[in-house]
């Protein structure tokens, strides 16, 4: 059980404390959606798609002010090493939560009266961090949609092994962590819209972990950017 | 419309009941309030009040922690404590709630679980925290935690005889060595405020969920609502609720 997750300052796999994995976008990846991607964070792959703004039944559910966003996060049976039964459960229920109050704040959807926006978050591959691959994924799928948005979102996640400040935690380092933390912001705007932790850390310590998180999000942020503005140049 | 009358009174520097921006409504706990379990706390802050029964029974481990304890912490919306609960299924809002709570005890070793293991990779104490809201007048979450933690420190594990349990009868102490206190901080406009009751709850925007070990170890995070927070923002967040925690965890 207790395996060092840090030689010589190196990661398991080979990575050093604040080294992203490699990271990997692709858009259009479902074309019978509005928009859609497939973001890999090493082996940790996240497919997105978004369905809308579309007609929203039962009718008792729209809003007349406004549209709304509805999430749904899963990860397939065979993401992981033990088969994870299939459908929602209590962890997807949460996870599904954030994702939408993460990306929320970005989408104009007070234009959108009485209509929703379906947005997809399928893990077919899990080596930690899914969540977060989720939203990248999320957050190209909408901007591909063409859904009007303030700002991209963008994720990582950041914790602490053996004593030292990390970013990006693949499986084995989420399950042995001392602190994990799930990180969403805006990157032009600078705030946060995504924020989880669970372990320990001292205050200096979360806020460290903040300013690690907001220095990987606006690496991943140009990523984001070049894919997209590739894709359409392509066009 | 009460509502949106409670923040226009923050921003002025007021609250709806006199409070001041920090101070909790008045908490009373009320521990082994409950004989059928095996340890309980009633929490009321104000007027909010939840019931938390903790019930241990013999169970397997999960394949991956062969040698540890079961620890399961569910949350019920009883359709009794406000008119928006319905029915049915536990819904995002009593999951999430459920979650934070149980991330806050397990991640900060607050329970022993280890101690828990009757045979490795066979047999176990598992550990049933059952929260249920019986009046919903706002900061659920923290008055939730209180309640968990109060029930779990009460909590005495059943005597074993022939691997079978006797009700009624007790060993010994669950183990349990910490006390994680939860605080919620909530922005409103630019300023800060602890324990929100419903009116003042009921339009806000953003809110940060921190749970605080006894040695200021921040052990669970968890931002809530559908607005954004600022860097600096979490910053004076972890304060409060550091110093609050103290206050709080001596009532435990």
């Amino acid at each position: 059980m207790e395996e060092e997750l840090l030689i010589d300052g190196k990661r398991i796999d080979g990575r050093l404390p604040e080294q992203l994995r490699d990271i990997q976008m692709k858009l259009n990846v479902v074309t019978r959606a509005n928009g859609s991607s497939e973001v890999r964070f090493g082996r940790t792959t996240a497919i997105a798609s978004v369905h809308g703004p579309r007609a929203l039944y039962p009718r008792f559910l729209q809003e007349s002010n406004t549209g709304i966003l509805r999430t749904r996060y899963n990860m397939a049976p065979f993401s992981v090493n033990d088969r994870k039964s299939p459908g929602p459960d209590r962890r997807s229920t949460e996870i599904s939560k954030v994702i939408r109050l993460s990306l929320e704040p970005v989408i104009f959807l007070e234009d959108f009266p009485k209509v929703t926006i379906d947005v997809f978050a399928e893990i077919i591959e899990a080596d930690g961090s899914t969540r977060v691959t989720g939203i990248n994924a999320l957050s190209l799928a909408l901007a591909s949609a063409g859904i009007p948005m303030k700002d991209l979102v963008v994720s990582c996640s950041v914790g602490k092994i053996d004593g030292t400040l990390i970013v990006d935690l693949n499986g084995k380092e989420d399950n042995n962590s001392e602190a994990d933390m799930a990180f969403a912001m805006l990157p032009n705007k600078g705030v946060i819209t995504l924020l989880q932790m669970d372990g320990a850390l001292t205050r200096e310590e979360v806020l460290k972990l903040l300013q690690l998180a907001k220095e990987s999000c606006m690496k991943i942020y140009e990523m984001q950017k070049k894919v997209l503005k590739d894709f359409y140049k392509g066009e | 419309m009460e509502g949106i009358y409670a923040l226009e009174l923050i921003q002025k520097g007021k609250r709806i009941d006199g409070r001041k921006f920090d101070e909790f409504r008045t908490i009373e706990i009320t521990t082994n309030a409950i004989s059928t379990a095996e340890g309980s706390a009633r929490v009321k802050i104000g007027e909010t009040e939840v019931v938390a029964g903790v019930k241990i029974g013999v169970g397997t481990p999960f394949p991956d922690t062969p040698n540890k304890g079961i620890l399961v912490v569910n949350t019920e919306f009883t359709p009794l404590a406000s008119p928006e609960f319905e029915s049915g299924p536990p819904g995002e809002n009593a999951i999430e709630l459920s979650r934070i709570v149980d991330r806050g005890i397990r991640e900060s070793d607050t329970i022993e679980l280890e101690k828990l293991c009757l045979v490795e990779g066979e047999k176990v104490f598992s550990t049933f925290v059952d929260i249920h809201i019986i009046n919903h007048q706002g900061n659920l979450q923290d008055a939730a935690a209180l309640a968990c933690v109060a029930a779990l420190k009460n909590a005495m594990l059943p005597k074993l005889e022939n691997d079978k349990i006797v009700r009624g009868e007790h060993d010994k102490p669950l183990p349990v060595v910490f006390t994680p206190i939860n605080v919620t901080v909530s922005k409103v406009g630019e300023n800060f405020i602890l324990d929100p009751n419903y009116e003042e709850e009921k339009n806000l925007d953003s809110k940060l969920s921190i749970s605080v070990r006894n040695d200021d170890n921040v052990c669970a995070l968890q931002k809530q609502g559908r607005k954004e927070i600022k860097f600096e923002d979490v910053e004076k967040m972890l304060d409060m609720a550091i110093e609050k925690s103290k206050e709080l965890r001596k009532l435990v």
